[in-house]
């Protein structure tokens, strides 16, 4: 496995756990408070700073592991990086998209910012999830 | 659901007949080792331009190296 597909991984692991965690801690105020009092924001916060974290640790260490089996390993995005980055990117951003709009929609409805937050939140982890699918799929299987 | 390129090719035979390791043939090329991996098992189809890299490192023409299918109806008509 290379380097950025190793990256790839990474930041797919890290996006789910820190989703996990997100809703481990969100979802069960959804059913015992009004939505207003949800305590969502700190959480959002610390669960994408986290994310980010975890993924640049995940990725270090297995590089490290990576490097002792393999001292001659390149650390570099090649043009089938590049082209895989891409695909994966258009994958992404149609949900995006979808959670920018269904944000907007809530906005004009003037539902609670906990629906606004989390439909902005949910288009994010799923353009980085099923983009980062998307990516491991064509690294493992080929170019479509 | 995500269909390989129907490009074949014969960098692994090749290569191996010119004895280069995949590591030697990627660095050459510059990309990386698992890039030219995916190259010999047709999962991936290069750029013109590596693919002209690859020739002229192995001393073949295009078309020694690289095969596409002539009997489907490919889109590619003028």
């Amino acid at each position: 496995m290379g380097y950025v597909e190793r990256n790839t991984w990474s930041q797919l692991i890290a996006s789910a756990v820190g989703t996990i965690v997100y809703l481990a801690l969100v979802l069960p105020q959804v059913w015992s408070l009004p939505v207003g009092e949800i305590a969502w924001q700190w959480p959002m916060v610390w669960t994408i700073v986290g994310a980010i974290v975890v993924s640049i640790v995940i990725s270090i260490l297995w590089g490290i592991g990576a490097g002792m089996r393999d001292p001659d390993e390149e650390h570099r995005a090649d043009q089938r990086d590049r082209e895989i980055e891409h695909l994966g990117d258009r994958v992404g951003q149609a949900f995006m998209v979808i959670g920018g709009l269904a944000a907007l929609i809530l906005a004009m409805v003037q539902a609670e910012w906990f629906w606004i937050g989390n439909a902005v939140f949910a288009g994010f982890f799923l353009s980085a999830f099923i983009g980062g699918i998307a990516r491991i799929v064509v690294y493992r299987r080929g170019m479509p | 659901m995500v269909k390989p390129t129907r490009i074949t090719n014969t960098i692994r035979a090749t290569r191996e007949a010119a004895g280069m390791t995949q590591a030697e043939v990627a660095r050459r090329i510059g990309v990386t080792r698992q890039t030219l991996i995916a190259i010999e098992q047709g999962k991936y189809s290069p750029s013109l331009e590596l693919a002209f890299q690859l020739s002229r490192l192995f001393g073949v023409a295009i078309d020694d190296l690289f095969q596409y299918p002539t009997d489907a109806a490919d889109g590619a008509t003028a």
